[in-house]
């Protein structure tokens, strides 16, 4: 264990861990926006940068592991002020068109000018500006947006294992985009989208949908697979208009393209809400007990007729483990036959 | 006469100027002529690297029975006059011989790195070996362990020459400590030939003239670390140095001073040569590491160090192309001769490129602690066209400026520090009264800000806005607390980037204004002291010295000047698109340029 401390406060931490880490521990707020928890440590944005006695200059804690008695100090006025430029840096090459972002109120960047005040800016120059669009059908790509922290790049790679997306360009052209701009072909996972700290990834079909600060969340299971992810719905009046997941869950936070953006069906007209019964070639509306009814009377009939192994039932990964052991019980008490099997076999 | 040699210089400098077709000149002029019958056996013809005044190329040396002559602007068709004259009549010819300026640009370097540059072909290894060459190597393999080697460099004080300055033998040393376990134990050395600076050819003329130096250099870095693989870091536009070094490679191989079992003496080493893609960046270490490792070059945070964590995240050195070429010379003719140039903290030479407004531009090696005059005037042999000095750009785009009040200084890497520039890879601009200051901080950060990887956000916005900030002073559009904002910007983009190229591409800017502050001062108020920025000037004619001559008239591409035939004519400032034509090809000096 390693004795570090930080603005006066002490604390012991096992070594390789960052400055970063150690003063979250101890509650200490130090400004991030390249920072992600689940990500390797990246240092472009330069707002966590703290003093450490013995080095002449600013480091990044999200860098700098910790060293036995280190003493840091995560906020002076030239620390401060610098983290101030920093951001000014970035707001003068930001469209700050909050006003009608997808992301306002939810937005790091957002946040960051409203603690630092930062209205004028003494930077003020030409700004990035992109005509192109993306023509995926999933991600709003508003590359004008982008702050280059790198999030998106890294958790394609190092979580998801894709590399859809990399930095091109140099200095201020500098870009994250798929190889030769093409438009975005990937597994679509959005991965991306919930680690941006800015309005430059969203979903697009969550735009114009809801403020975050007005939307109900829900917690709940992902029905499309037996991994059964953590998700959650946001709901704005009275219909789901994006799905997320919590980093505190199981699967960290991790989605993909079905749990993350396969939610239309929700509200889509086409879905069956009601059985339908075959009569004389055609699809009619039942109820449930006329529904259940006929298809006991068919089982009965055929198992009669030609035995219990004549019938096979095959249950699906969208079901709950609940459900799905109640099924093979049917199948096996019931009708008697060991003919059952899952999609998720296949 | 029993024995003739001819060397043409034949880097690329030389070869530019047509060193290929001198040295087939020769070769034919030689076969045709009646050369005499006992010469034949002894005669040889050689490429050479560079001797450092490329300004005078083709330099070609005549060597009878070891007496040299030296010969300036060589072109094939004045050699069959030299075969002639000097090598069958035996009378060099002498309006064609290097003159005074030759000899003095020469007079007060000391070459170390560079000594057998120039002198021996780099394509042949025998050459190198011929002079000494594998002798450290030899040495190192036959007498010492690699604890000796690192003690001898510690105790030569050599230190980096790629710009940071830090001891060599501290850093071989610390990685000779870390012991890796031992399914990892793989180290690395690597030489950073990624050679960036505008203006800096230093690394590139080594390679060029010398590059068994360098293979030495890694091989005994190598027994010293205990790396077993090493990589050089080679700019791909440097196709002549590339080309060199491979075949120097090969040659080495074969020779076994790399590969298997070294002169048996049970240690393998090998080089694989890595092409850089033309990133400046890449020339930061960590950057560099990630380019070979196949990923997008851009710096990450120290620590850890490469020296812990290097290449494929095992121990690794690197070193530049120069401190490399420094070991063999080191190991061989020892420490003590070596820390006997140089100054208390700054041993040995430095290789330099002087260039600018002086009048002997080039390649030139010189003891640390050499004053900065002696550079300028003994070595550069002045200011051209006898102008007069405004000051000297060291460090290219990471440096600063030294004005003529300090040309007593030391040149070392701390009495630099300490008028805030650098010593750095080794770029040197001379600039003179027409030059002006807020142009060339603006020519530096234009490169920095191109070259910055879009990492961090000091470097890939602040650079910019520095670069929007002098650009509009320079178009007579500065606001007036805009020398404050470069000033404060400048130091916070010092401050909070992540690697050297942010950490020091403010320098050009905050030197310009600390030495030269008035300049930018007159740009505010709309003015340009050294008639350069484009945008502030006015051209018009004054009428009692014009001739009516027409020149200006003809010269003008805008159409913007009038008047008849022997009558004063006129520029209507509207249409004038400031080039200046008019004002260079005016005999009378009747256009004025305010």
């Amino acid at each position: 264990m390693l004795k570090v401390t930080i603005d006066g406060k002490t604390i012991e931490v096992p070594a390789g861990t960052t400055v970063l880490d150690a003063a979250k521990m101890l509650d200490i707020p130090i400004p991030t926006l390249c920072h992600h928890p689940k990500l390797t440590p990246f240092g472009g944005c330069r707002l966590c940068i703290v003093e450490i006695k013995g080095i002449p200059r600013p480091v990044t804690s999200c860098t700098t592991p910790v060293s036995d008695n280190m003493e840091v100090t995560t906020s002076t006025p030239q620390i401060e002020d610098l983290r101030k430029t920093v951001l000014e840096l970035i707001l003068s090459d930001h469209p700050n068109d909050c006003m009608v972002c997808e992301k306002a109120g939810d937005c790091t960047l957002q946040e960051l000018a409203y603690f630092y005040g930062i209205r004028e800016n003494r930077f003020a120059g030409e700004r990035r500006i992109y005509t192109k669009k993306d023509g995926n059908p999933f991600l709003e790509r508003d590359m004008e947006k982008c702050i280059l922290c790198g999030r998106c790049v890294k958790v394609c790679d190092e979580v998801q294992g894709v590399g859809a997306i990399d930095f091109t360009y140099r200095g201020f052209k500098s870009k994250i985009c798929p190889p030769y701009e093409k438009d975005l072909d990937c597994e679509f996972c959005g991965q991306c989208v919930a680690v941006c700290p800015t309005g430059a990834l969203t979903g697009k079909q969550w735009a114009h949908k809801g403020r975050q600060k007005d939307i109900k969340e829900i917690d709940t299971i992902c029905p499309y697979c037996g991994t059964g992810c953590n998700i959650t719905l946001h709901v704005s009046r009275n219909e789901v208009i994006r799905v997320t997941s919590k980093e505190d869950t199981w699967n960290e936070g991790w989605l993909c393209v079905k749990g993350r953006f396969g939610y239309k069906f929700i509200n889509s007209p086409d879905r069956l809400k009601k059985p339908l019964i075959k009569k004389n070639g055609k699809f009619e509306e039942a109820s449930w007990d006329e529904a259940l009814d006929y298809i006991a009377t068919r089982l009965n009939e055929i198992k009669a007729k030609h035995g219990a192994d004549a019938i096979g039932g095959l249950s699906s990964a969208r079901c709950t483990n609940e459900e799905n052991y109640l099924f093979q019980k049917l199948i096996r008490a019931a009708i008697g036959t060991n003919n059952i099997d899952h999609c998720a076999r296949l | 006469m029993n024995n003739l040699e001819i060397k043409v210089c034949m880097g690329t400098g030389g070869i530019a100027a047509g060193g290929t077709d001198v040295l087939s000149a020769f070769d034919s002029a030689l076969k045709e002529r009646s050369i005499p019958a006992e010469l034949q056996m002894g005669c040889s013809m050689h490429k050479v690297g560079c001797r450092g005044l490329c300004a005078k190329d083709v330099l070609v040396d005549v060597l009878i029975d070891d007496s040299r002559t030296t010969y300036q602007y060589i072109k094939p068709e004045m050699v069959q006059r030299i075969v002639d004259e000097h090598i069958v009549g035996g009378n060099p010819v002498s309006e064609w011989l290097v003159k005074e300026d030759y000899h003095n640009f020469h007079e007060k370097q000391i070459k170390v790195v560079l000594s057998d540059c120039g002198n021996i072909d780099p394509e042949d290894i025998n050459s190198y070996i011929s002079v000494g060459g594998y002798k450290a190597t030899e040495k190192v393999f036959a007498t010492m362990k690699p604890e000796d080697v690192i003690a001898e460099i510690k105790k030569s004080g050599l230190r980096g020459r790629g710009g940071a300055g830090f001891p060599t033998g501290v850093k071989w040393e610390a990685c000779r400590g870390v012991q890796p376990n031992l399914q990892m134990g793989q180290k690395y050395i690597i030489c950073n030939a990624d050679e960036g600076d505008p203006g800096a050819f230093m690394d590139r003329a080594v390679i060029e003239g010398n590059p068994h130096a360098v293979i030495e250099g890694m091989v005994i870095g190598a027994y010293a670390i205990g790396a077993s693989k090493g990589y050089v870091y080679i700019r791909a536009e440097y196709p002549l140095a590339v080309e060199r070094l491979k075949l120097a490679i090969a040659a080495a191989r074969e020779r076994r001073f790399i590969g298997k079992n070294i002169l048996d003496s049970g240690f393998d080493f090998d080089i694989k040569i890595k092409l850089g893609a033309g990133a400046f960046v890449c020339g930061e270490e960590t950057a560099l590491i990630a380019s070979i490792e196949g990923q997008r070059g851009m710096p990450r945070a120290k620590p850890p160090f490469p020296v812990y964590q290097g290449l494929w995240g095992k121990p690794t050195v690197i070193n530049n192309v120069e401190t490399l070429a420094n070991i063999p010379y080191i190991i061989v003719k020892g420490a003590d001769w070596f820390s006997s140039y140089g100054t208390e903290k700054s041993k040995g030479t430095k290789v330099f490129a002087l260039t600018g407004k002086v009048k002997n531009t080039g390649l030139i090696e010189v003891p640390m602690g050499i004053t900065l005059k002696e550079i300028i005037y003994d070595i550069g042999g002045g200011i051209e066209n006898d102008k007069k000095l405004k000051a000297v750009q060291t460090g290219g785009p990471s440096g600063g400026c030294i004005t003529p009040d300090m040309l007593d200084i030391n040149v070392d890497y701390e009495s630099l520090a300490k008028v805030g520039s650098i010593v750095g890879s080794g770029g040197m601009i001379v600039l003179d009264e027409d030059d002006c200051m807020v142009n060339v901080a603006k020519y530096f950060l234009s490169f920095t800000q191109a070259e910055s990887c879009g990492k961090c956000v000091p470097c890939r916005i602040g650079t910019k806005r520095l670069l929007e900030i002098l650009n509009r002073i320079t178009k007579g559009k500065g606001k007036e607390d805009d020398i404050e904002l470069l000033l404060k910007l400048g130091s916070d983009v010092k401050s909070a980037s992540l690697c050297g190229l942010g950490q020091t591409a403010p320098n050009p800017v905050l030197s310009t204004i600390k030495y030269f502050r008035e300049e930018y001062e007159a740009h505010l108020q709309g003015k340009c002291p050294a008639k350069v920025c484009r945008d502030l000037l006015t051209y018009s004619i004054i009428e009692e010295f014009c001739k009516g001559c027409g020149a200006c008239l003809r010269a003008c591409p805008a159409g913007a000047i009038t008047g008849e035939k022997k009558q004063p004519h006129k520029i209507a400032p509207e249409i004038c698109v400031k080039c200046g034509a008019c004002f260079d090809v005016c005999k009378f000096k009747a256009v004025g340029r305010e």
